[in-house]
């Protein structure tokens, strides 16, 4: 390690932007400690530096500040990733959803071994990563969410000690490309990665597809009720045979050999079983199966970390909402439950949870911006019929295609593009918003602010 | 033509030509025949299922050049939709779809595939730059009167033979790169748009359904539709006055 006088000053320069920093912080971060920073190459050192005061600079300026900083650092010095992730132990979280709930959980998790940095806003490419890694230098664990599209680049840079791969499915089709081309990138990064080992969904067919490159996988069981993607083999394009027991799927191959690995961890309907065949009542806060599945292999991946699995699963227990999602927020007698689904597999975990109430009217929200993609086809391949009958009303700035695809669904529901003339427009009492990415991330900070 | 009183929908290959939630198109057809009290079904025809000649209406999606290679070795092997289709039934196939209905078609990897030939078409990789964003077109006025509005997202470049009549001329985006998007001849239809198509546009659905049934249908108004496609049709001005460009309608 050579570090010069400069580096030093640097590194003292960097601590105290980093308090600035963290006193500014808007999302929570649970294990703050005092940035160090000392042992960085003089270079990345620098870039930090000028990058945090970027983010300084680019917050009182009234914007977003950290990405800000994680750019200026990126560019004047492209290897900052690898550099700031150099002497941690990282693993990374990827896949189409649930990547911001799990990274949140196995950072909790790893919390019980040793400080973590960790990525909480949903700033998931590069400069996201640098800026959260550059205000954490002392963290010896990072636990970072991974756009899968970026998840190649960023796996050869930080040569990571485990990639946790949740799920792939469609997202955003105009901006990203296919889901099944998103696999195959995956699929050769991985194959790439020496020591790294995979922890994976094989109920999922192209997660499968993709994790089985690795040099070592933990399998995990964590169902999902989606599978729109994957009727076809990842490798052989043949159909995929799915068996379904008690509506569940319990197996699926593929006529060319490709077929479902054996899991060493499960979870069913809030029941997870470990390696040694122990079960365990998962009793978590957050709603659902999804929630239920991050959870697990969260609790695979913290294993694998060395983290004893029960006080690793209490600190799980104790998270009760992700960046807003499931949380309520009153607005003028309407007490409002906030979803995130942006996809059809979203969709497919979102629908269970509203049957827990029929009474409650439904608001859905579509906006169809860059970041939500803007073929709002995607609409067609969510079974909106089981919602006939309920009190549906369609809003955001693409209510008008979904109001399409609710009148061939046969839902009556009520057109009002304005979110929260839409909430107003419900009876006083509870009711569920469910929303695509900016609708949701809009909603939240507006109803939160109290607009 | 002649069939029963139920209107047999096809939904050729969803496992493997289904990207794009282009499965909506077959959920219009079903709607709309409802809406006017006639029976419809839809028969999904996966890959490995044998693929019936006795359907009204054969429809196929979107999906990747692998897709394609596999669906024409499908549809080659088991020929009812192209039996069905030289007796009049209707077909109408989507991107990916239209492109092995073609005499051939040539993959991002350069290698040329020999199409199921119910269209004259060929179609080979276009410009470097994938044509993705709203389309907007006005149909052959043999078809129907109103305008065309759909989401492309493709990098095909598809010329048509003499046998083959443009489905639609080109006011906005891309289509199939020479001024037109999509291609008929006799009840083979197939067109660059997603959205689905026929979500968007009830008057090709119509046509379809027409040709099926054999007899003019009511007229359906649905205030829903015509709001998006007004919608669509003042986001695709709005682009091309970012970009200075007149709408040629
Ligand atoms: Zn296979």
């Amino acid at each position: 390690m050579v570090v010069g006088g400069f580096g030093n000053l640097m590194a003292e320069s960097v601590r105290v932007d980093d308090r600035w920093l963290m006193d500014r912080a808007s999302t929570g971060v649970d294990e703050v400690s005092t940035a160090q920073g000392g042992d960085l190459p003089a270079r990345t050192a620098a870039a930090v530096v000028a990058g945090n005061l970027a983010a300084k600079l680019s917050k009182v300026a009234g914007g977003g500040g950290g990405i800000i900083g994680g750019r200026v650092t990126l560019a004047l010095d492209p290897n900052a990733l690898g550099r700031l992730c150099r002497d941690r132990t990282v693993a990374l979280v990827t896949g189409t959803n649930g990547k911001t709930t799990t990274t949140m959980m196995l950072a909790r998790a790893m919390s019980v071994l040793q400080p973590v940095a960790t990525n909480h806003s949903g700033a998931n490419m590069p400069d996201g990563l640098v800026a959260a890694l550059s205000t954490d230098q002392a963290a010896p664990l990072a636990v970072l969410e991974i756009d899968e599209n970026y998840l190649p680049k960023i796996s050869d840079a930080v040569q990571p000690a485990v990639i946790v791969l949740l799920n792939l499915s469609r997202d955003q089709m105009d901006r990203v490309g296919e889901v099944r081309h998103t696999e195959r990138n995956l699929r050769t990064a991985i194959a790439r990665l020496r020591d790294t080992t995979v922890v994976a969904n094989c109920d999922d067919v192209l997660v499968t597809s993709a994790a089985t490159e690795a040099d070592s996988v933990i399998w995990v069981s964590a169902g999902g009720n989606w599978r729109g993607d994957s009727t076809s083999c990842p490798r052989c394009g043949m159909r995929v045979h799915v068996c379904v027991t008690d509506g569940t799927v319990t197996d699926w191959y593929c006529d060319c050999g490709f077929r479902r690995p054996t899991p060493t961890w499960a979870v069913r309907e809030g029941l997870m079983t470990t390696p040694s065949g122990e079960c365990f009542e998962l009793a978590l806060r957050l709603p659902g199966s999804a929630n239920e599945a991050d959870a697990t292999l969260a609790l695979a991946a913290a294993t694998h970390l060395s983290v004893p699995l029960k006080p690793a699963l209490d600190r799980i227990r104790t998270i009760t909402g992700v960046g807003g999602r499931y949380t309520t927020v009153s607005r003028n007698g309407r007490i409002v439950r906030i979803l995130l689904a942006k996809n059809p597999a979203g969709w497919a975990e979102t629908l269970p949870l509203l049957r827990e109430d029929t009474s409650r009217p439904i608001i859905i929200a579509v906006n169809g911006r860059e970041a939500d993609g803007r073929d709002l086809s995607w609409l067609w391949d969510i079974p909106f019929e089981q919602l006939a009958g309920r009190q549906v009303l369609a809003t955001g700035e693409r209510s008008a295609d979904l109001a399409v695809r609710l009148t061939y669904a046969g839902v009556q529901h009520t057109h009002v593009p304005d979110p929260y003339q839409a909430i107003d427009g419900v009876d006083p009492g509870s009711v569920e918003l469910v929303a695509n990415y900016t609708a949701f991330r809009d909603l939240k900070s507006g109803l939160s602010n109290g607009a | 033509m002649v069939h029963d009183s139920v209107v047999r929908i096809g939904l050729v290959l969803p496992d493997v030509l289904g990207t794009y939630g282009d499965s909506g198109n077959a959920t219009v057809l079903l709607k709309r025949l409802e809406w006017r009290g006639i029976r419809g079904e839809v028969v999904q025809l996966g890959v490995g299922d044998p693929v019936p000649n006795s359907l009204d209406i054969y429809l196929l999606g979107g999906g990747e050049d692998r897709a394609q290679t596999l669906a024409v070795s499908h549809l080659t092997e088991h020929p009812g939709m192209q039996q069905a289709a030289a007796n009049g039934a209707v077909v109408m196939a989507v991107c990916a779809g239209l492109q092995i209905l073609g005499e051939d078609f040539t993959g991002s990897d350069g290698v040329t595939h020999g199409g199921l030939g119910l269209l004259d078409v060929r179609t080979t990789p276009g410009s470097s730059t994938r044509a993705v964003g709203e389309l907007l077109t006005l149909p052959d006025k043999e078809l129907f009167a109103d305008p065309m509005t759909g989401f492309e997202n493709h990098q095909g470049h598809t010329q048509l033979g003499a046998s083959a009549r443009p489905l639609s001329r080109v006011v906005y985006g891309t289509g199939n790169g020479e001024g037109h998007d999509g291609a008929y001849q006799g009840h083979v239809l197939g067109t660059y748009m997603h959205g689905p198509v026929l979500a968007r546009n009830p008057a090709f659905a119509d046509l379809m359904l027409t040709w099926a049934v054999g007899s003019p249908l009511a007229p359906i108004d649905i205030p829903a539709i015509s709001q998006l496609r007004n919608e669509r049709r003042r986001a695709v001005q709005q682009m091309a006055n970012r970009r200075k460009r007149l709408l040629r309608f």
